[in-house]
């Protein structure tokens, strides 16, 4: 049995990046000498395709599958920010790749079937299709994180991720098996609530063992311990993958269960409000304590997803749930092209065998790469939060949402956790601008393929700070488009 | 007490005793054989739930494929008894918040497990309705499941393969 | 019939000897095991409610998370392998370059 050729065409993101990753594979063994550029074109090339592809879901509104996929503007709006994700981390791993010697097209295609399972997250109304979409995510990103298999940090990088992510899915699973229990169906949309006490009590266990097993995806306080371990150890290419592509296909997950099986109870509002309390001040207040670049941009995208989860929280809170939902959306947008740029800048600058993450090799970097270390303060600054960058708009988004939903304590709490991230933010920028040139190490220039992922990722970053009307528009549509109870 | 009950208690016993002994266990090779008596009383308890198709597949599957691969790798890497068991630091992070939070999952389970639910009575062939449902309304997490068998093959290849780029130091590593 | 609230005791049981396992244990072979142990009490769950609402939704979930399982496994199994390859130990509080 054929499925439909609607559903097909709702699904081409997912089948061209699949069938791109298929082919990388088949033709490697193929290719010898000058393959590197051939490998690198066609892993682009399917991200790119399957961004322009996604015209289809766009297009075709609805569910398929039998009810299994939901299109709908929110699983649009996802869509595209991870497959742009995809798109930028290939074309900005080629020559990291090259550099550590481990140019393979096996990388590529776990970029690309890591993205598929992204995607299908976003789209999930099902349960289970969740589940094996949050699987084949997770599994690529550990293989990736262990990608540089002949050096111990990586190993032990892959190690961590894998056991806690493990252990998170468990849990997930656990959540989803309680709640199948609850309400006799894995279809979000078809689940009714239970009246029976006995019932009602493993809904709600249920729905808190899913929540823990994403918390852990998210990195959301208390389950953020693995996070800069397993930041700092993986190659830096896929440090970029991981902070952007699986936390928005995770907050996106997070967002549907959500808004299906409620998070109307107040119990999971102050959940939710200490959770998001948390993890801003966990994540900020260990990163000024960091001298390593790398360690200390993983601390902050712990805080990151603290601010998120304050839209999360206001759309809880609410009647206007979409106010919060779009919050959440154009901050997902707008944190993955800064993180994704300032990480890749990152790997570009820490030379061989990442040397150079210390903040004292940024010394007078705008000297020696005035354009790079320009594009670099930007995206500190945004993700700072600073006027005409995007991240200052995602941020006011927030902040709207939260005192919509008065939940002034959040709100302030937000604002002070700006000062203290300005703190560390603003020291690599005085380092690199104010400081005399190391002259023991001069850094390498910047290859073109690099120099495109940051421009192009400062010039969004600059977009979505000056003209959010467009983005906005569209993560307003989707927050509507989600189903609500 | 009615016979399948006993049948129950029997194979329930025997679960919980393999999983202590897993966690017991010094040495993983004893860890694994203990794990596999624990899916095959599962097994069992999956044919008193008259799910025939699932019990098997806990055989081949997971008895036979997956704690194969278990031991395999540990006869592989040949890594001995752990001499002392003080909590490991994930113990310490992971743990702690997680345990609190399980003590109150198992009081919650116990109360909702004391409102004894009956089974519904299955009329048809279930390994028939199963096969039905999986190739039709579930054909794609299906479809998908095969994307990530994929990745896991690659997966072991990457990571298992030994490094070409990096010559190993002093030759190739005796395992000891 | 045994009634279902038998069988979830049972998955809890099962659930919480995993736990301990993964948070008492530092082999980490020996963790991943409890990790399957945790997986084996879900498929417990799906089954038993399977017969509870009367759909076979579960069983199919069953068979997705056993595959799962095994994709889990061979990967986990793969980062054991490297991991041992460069620093010949299975021990998780031995994994300390990077500070945790």
């Amino acid at each position: 049995m054929f499925p439909p050729r609607q559903d097909v065409l709702r699904l081409m993101p997912e089948i061209i990046l699949s069938l791109s990753g298929i082919l990388l594979m088949l033709i490697e063994p193929f290719l010898s000498g000058a393959r590197r550029t051939l490998i690198v074109t066609l892993a682009a090339l399917g991200s790119g395709l399957a961004l322009v592809s996604t015209i289809y879901p766009a297009t075709l509104p609805g569910t398929a599958f039998s009810g299994l996929l939901r299109i709908d503007g929110f699983s649009v709006f996802v869509h595209v920010v991870v497959e742009a994700v995809a798109f930028l981390v290939i074309i900005g791993s080629a020559d990291y790749l090259d550099r550590e010697k481990i140019q393979h097209g096996e990388y590529y295609a776990l970029v690309l079937f890591a993205t598929v399972g992204m995607c299908v997250m976003a789209g999930a109304a099902e349960l289970m299709t969740a589940f094996v979409g949050l699987e084949t995510s997770s599994i690529s990103t550990y293989i990736l994180a262990g990608y540089r298999r002949d050096v111990p940090r990586s190993n032990e990088s892959a190690m961590k991720y894998f056991l806690l992510g493990s252990f998170a899915t468990a849990f997930f699973l656990y959540g989803i098996a309680l709640l199948y229990g609850a309400t006799g169906t894995t279809q979000l949309a078809r689940m009714t609530f239970p009246t029976t006490p006995g019932r009602e009590r493993l809904l709600d266990l249920g729905l808190g063992l899913m929540l823990v097993g994403l918390a852990f995806k998210i990195a959301a306080a208390p389950f953020q311990l693995w996070t800069p371990d397993v930041y700092e150890g993986a190659p830096t290419p896929v440090t970029a993958l991981m902070a952007s592509g699986p936390k928005a296909a995770a907050f996106a997950l997070l967002l549907r269960i959500l808004a299906t099986v409620g998070a109307a109870g107040t119990f999971w509002f102050w959940a939710l409000w200490v959770s998001a309390a948390l993890t801003m001040f966990v994540g900020n207040l260990a990163a000024i304590a960091q001298s390593n670049v790398k360690r200390m941009l993983a601390y902050s995208s712990i805080s990151h997803a603290g601010y998120i989860l304050v839209a999360l929280a206001a759309a809880a809170a609410s009647d206007q749930v979409e106010l919060g939902v779009a919050a959440v959306l154009y901050y997902l947008a707008v944190y993955a092209l800064m993180k994704l740029g300032a990480f890749i800048f990152v790997s570009q600058l820490g030379g061989e065998s990442e040397r150079h993450m210390e903040i004292d090799d940024f010394r007078g970097l705008a000297v020696r790469q005035p354009v790079a270390a320009a594009c670099f303060a930007l995206f500190l600054l945004s993700l700072l939060g600073l006027p005409v960058t995007s991240g200052f708009l995602g941020k006011f988004y927030i902040f709207n949402a939260a005192l919509a939903s008065r939940l002034i304590w959040l709100a302030v709490l937000l604002a002070i956790n700006t000062v203290i991230a300005a703190f560390y933010y603003l020291r690599v920028i005085v380092v690199m601008y104010m400081r005399q040139p190391n002259q023991t190490w001069p850094p390498a220039p910047m290859p073109w393929a690099v120099t495109f992922v940051l421009s192009i990722a400062a010039a969004g970053t600059f977009y979505l700070g000056l003209f959010p009307g467009r983005v906005m528009a569209l993560a307003t549509q989707a927050a509507l488009s989600l189903p609500g109870r | 007490m009615t016979p399948q009950l006993v049948i129950f208690l029997v194979l329930a016993a025997i679960a919980i005793a393999g999983a202590v002994n897993v966690i017991l266990q010094r040495h993983p090779i004893h860890s694994a054989i203990s794990l596999i008596s624990v899916m095959i009383a599962l097994a069992g308890l999956f044919l008193l739930l008259e799910s025939e198709f699932i019990a098997v597949v806990q055989i081949i599957v997971y008895a036979g494929a997956i704690m194969v691969l278990f031991v395999f790798v540990i006869m592989l890497l040949n890594a001995g008894a752990e001499e002392r068991t003080n909590m490991s630091r994930m113990a310490r992070y992971a743990g702690v918040p997680l345990a609190i939070f399980l003590l109150i999952e198992l009081a919650y389970q116990i109360g909702a497990a004391a409102l004894s639910m009956t089974p519904q009575p299955l009329a048809e062939d279930v390994t028939r309705r199963l096969s039905m449902l999986l190739f039709q309304d579930f054909v794609f997490p299906f479809e998908l499941t095969s994307i990530l068998i994929l990745i896991a093959i690659l997966g072991a290849l990457v990571l298992a393969q030994r490094g070409e780029s990096v010559p190993a130091k002093g030759g190739p590593k005796t395992i000891t | 019939m045994v009634p279902i609230g038998h069988y979830i005791f049972l998955s809890v049981a099962l659930l919480a000897i995993g736990i301990v396992g993964i948070v008492t244990r530092r082999n980490v072979i020996i963790i991943l095991m409890s990790i399957e142990l945790i997986l084996n009490a879900v498929n417990i769950n799906l089954v038993a409610f399977s017969r509870l609402v009367g759909s076979v939704e579960g069983q199919i979930f069953a068979i997705f998370i056993i595959t799962d399982a095994a994709a889990e496994a061979a990967v986990g199994l793969g980062i054991i392998i490297a991991f041992f390859r460069n620093r010949e130990t299975v021990l998780a509080d031995e994994m300390d370059i990077l500070k945790w």
